[in-house]
């Protein structure tokens, strides 16, 4: 744009009534060309940081959401060393894509898992096929080490000589399950994960009552991210408003309070809380000391419900703080004082006047805390005991100790979506730009 | 905030019981955070105030537990205190091997995270930018995303990249969750920023590369450099993904606390707590002084 020059429309050599730049190009695509030529340099500016975090952070999510409905276990054996993969189960997924569902398992279905679990012999490979298995009906993996060790030796009538070593492989169900896996790519662990399960027709239903665990621990999920949200609200709008209606000298010293936390380890705030909450910790001692409490009654405060809450208050708190200030802040005071000089109480003026113009920062920090809330594990996996265990501690469990990855990607999977969706929300009312960071 | 003569009894009674609820407030958020310290020189194996400890006592005190943080993990921990001792120590002791590793990853995440997110806030920061605000999204996605989710992520990923158990790997992850610190500080700094300034200096005949040392850097400095301690102290206390990722052998402070939390809870987690509470005290004052700093450069008066 800088070399664009008022030329026309008396320009010596310019066409009559066009402008154009000092070296004859028209106005229009000069100012065209800088601006792409702009748009190009922000772009080579971005571009490097956003490939790394294409590599770094899309990609893994990706690759997650893939594993949620993907799952060769039943289908390729992937051999750890030499990373030769190998198609398994062919024999028997070939009767499967014959027969529909809902058709009795016959010889023949018997003769090709026999001649399957030969081949899983050899391939060493009956372990990892039976745990695939095991995630949808318990006790296969077992059946399938087991099966395995004899396959060589089992003569026909398959049917018998499999009904010979475990009644079980009859069971309905098994073979539904082994119908599922027989496609890599499946839902089944979507519906594991809102307690949902395939029954032997195909119809999907819901698991009995005493094996529901997902859902309810999503309502958990949900019902405690909102309750610390209040709390945190309850308690930071009279510290937002000290600190807002104070000089900037004061509440910037008070300030401190809000951000020492803040910048504070995790797992230090974490610890801390621990030591507070402990039945031998400071809070107890402290009540037992002054009397308030016998010896033998000291509140269970840490490994529940309470513990989850009380620390995940005191580490989202200036989430909301900092929001809340920022938006009280700029309020002009005289407003409040125009109504009270109209005859309203302070109850009404702060009602009617004050407090609708705080509603945005109100939004604002509430759907942060929200969202952070909602996927929090390491405080509920410190201090939370049983019943106070979030979906992320969930994940991780899957991950980490039953090794059903796909159903822990699932499950991740779904609140993915959930925070995605609120985080959409968080830009659409607020801004992502606007967020502030002490 | 100071009361009108003209205040009714009521409204008295109010604003100072208003502002006993605020004291509790500040209490509760400072308290858990400052009982560490003192309890962390607890001359007993306990996590609540001895007799002697309230009674002032300097026997209800001691410093074993800092002791015990050099000396676990050691050769030979009950040799005299000589050179050798400190380089049994150094090469040892399990919280100094960790604290090694926190500041390598740290270090390196940090420079990774600056280095790529300062320039991209410049990029971020014009108005000509395309599909501003949905990459915007994207790059602060990191913050928002559950940790636990990333790190699953991560690890599908990086075994199949073969990133797993290797620093490299680490360092990536935490940069990428460091970033959005860094760009968002940085792009709060250039919303004040006088591009007359950029256009002067070129037209003065400094090339861009000047103009950006010369005049961008030094007036964005402030918030590069509190961008650049966000993302230290987020890949400092990470625990999650170096859990999910990581090899055993490769612990960090926060991994090393995780475990003692979990499984041998002792007062020498309280005192790597207490070191840890003061370098945060220590980081935000300096981005505090940083802050002001850089408020007076773009002529915002303090009150």
């Amino acid at each position: 744009m800088a070399d664009a020059t008022y030329t026309g429309p008396l320009g010596a050599d310019a066409p009559a009534g066009k402008l154009t730049t000092a070296d004859g190009k028209p106005l229009k695509a000069a100012l065209n060309a800088a601006q792409s030529k702009a748009r190009w340099r922000a772009f080579f500016l971005v571009a490097p940081l956003f490939l790394f975090v294409l590599f770094t952070f899309v990609a893994p999510i990706g690759q997650l959401l893939y594993r949620s409905v993907h799952n060769p276990g039943f289908t390729t054996h992937t051999d750890l060393s030499t990373k030769v993969q190998t198609p398994i189960m062919v024999d028997l997924r070939a009767w499967f894509d014959a027969n529909p569902r809902g058709t009795e398992p016959d010889e023949a279905a018997y003769a090709a898992l026999a001649s399957d679990l030969v081949v899983l012999r050899e391939l060493k490979a009956p372990g990892s096929v039976g745990t695939r298995i095991n995630y949808e009906r318990s006790g296969a993996r077992s059946m399938f080490t087991k099966a395995a060790r004899r396959a060589e030796k089992l003569e026909p009538p398959f049917k018998e000589a499999m009904l010979d070593l475990d009644e079980d492989w009859a069971d309905p169900e098994l073979w539904s399950a082994m119908r599922g896996a027989s496609s890599a790519y499946t839902l089944n662990f979507y519906y594991a994960a809102v307690d949902r399960t395939v029954g032997i027709d195909g119809s999907v239903t819901q698991v009995d009552a005493k094996r529901q665990v997902y859902v309810t621990l999503f309502q958990r999920t949900l019902f405690l991210s909102l309750l610390i949200t209040f709390l945190c609200f309850v308690l930071a709008y009279p510290i937002a408003h000290l600190l807002a209606t104070l000089p900037l000298r004061y509440s910037n010293l008070l300030m401190i309070f809000v951000l020492l936390p803040f910048w504070t380890s995790l797992l230090v705030r974490t610890t801390s809380w621990m030591v507070l909450l402990q039945s031998q910790g400071v809070v107890n001692d402290a009540l037992v000391g002054t009397g308030v409490l016998a010896d033998e009654n000291r509140i269970q405060m840490m490994y529940n419900q309470t513990g989850t809450i009380v620390a995940m208050v005191h580490i989202l708190l200036p989430f909301m703080v900092l929001p809340l200030y920022s938006v009280m802040r700029p309020i002009n005071p005289s407003y409040v004082r125009a109504a009270r000089s109209l005859g309203a109480t302070s109850w009404t003026a702060f009602r009617r006047i004050y407090f609708p113009q705080t509603v945005p920062g109100i939004g604002a920090g509430a759907l942060l805390v929200f969202i952070l809330a909602v996927g929090y594990y390491i405080t509920p996996a410190l201090v939370g005991g049983a019943d106070g265990q979030l979906i992320s501690n969930l994940i991780a469990f899957h991950m980490q100790k039953s090794l059903n990855w796909s159903l822990a990607a699932a499950l991740a999977s779904i609140l993915l979506g959930g925070v995605l969706i609120l985080y959409w929300l968080y830009d659409r009312l607020v801004g992502i730009d606007n967020l502030k960071l002490g | 905030m100071a009361l009108p003569t003209h205040a009714s009894t009521l409204e008295r009674v109010w604003h100072y019981t208003y502002l006993v609820i605020c004291g509790l407030i500040f209490l509760f958020l400072i308290a858990p955070i400052l009982i560490v310290i003192p309890l962390s020189f607890n001359a007993e194996p306990y996590f609540t105030f001895t007799e002697k400890m309230l009674k002032l006592d300097p026997t209800g005190y001691s410093s074993r537990w800092y002791d015990l943080l050099l000396t676990f993990g050691m050769n030979a921990p009950d040799a005299p205190r000589d050179g050798s001792w400190w380089a049994d120590a150094w090469s040892n002791a399990a919280w100094i091997g960790a604290a090694k590793n926190s500041v390598i990853i740290g270090f390196f995440s940090t420079l990774l995270a600056t280095v790529l997110g300062t320039i991209a806030a410049l990029g971020l920061s014009r108005p000509e930018m395309p599909y501003r605000r949905a990459i915007m999204a994207i790059l602060i996605s990191p913050m928002i995303v559950p940790i636990i989710i990333t790190a699953t992520g991560l690890f599908f990923f990086y075994s199949a990249t073969g990133l797993a158990n290797s620093y490299v790997g680490i360092i990536m992850a935490h940069a990428t969750l460091g970033i959005p610190f860094v760009i968002i500080t940085v792009t709060a700094t250039l919303v004040g920023f006088d591009h007359s300034l950029t256009r002067a200096a070129a037209n003065l005949g400094a090339n861009p590369t000047t103009t950006f040392f010369k005049i961008t850097m030094p007036l964005i400095l402030p918030g590069v450099i509190s961008g650049a301690l966000f993302a230290f102290v987020t890949s400092f206390d990470e625990v999650v993904v170096v859990l999910f990722v990581a090899a055993h052998d490769q612990q960090t402070i926060p991994r090393q606390m995780w475990n003692g939390i979990r499984e041998q809870i002792s007062p020498a987690i309280l005192s790597v707590a207490t070191i840890l509470v003061i370098i945060s005290i220590l980081l935000l004052t300096t981005v505090e002084l940083l802050r002001r700093r850089s408020e007076r450069l773009r002529g915002i008066s303090p009150g």
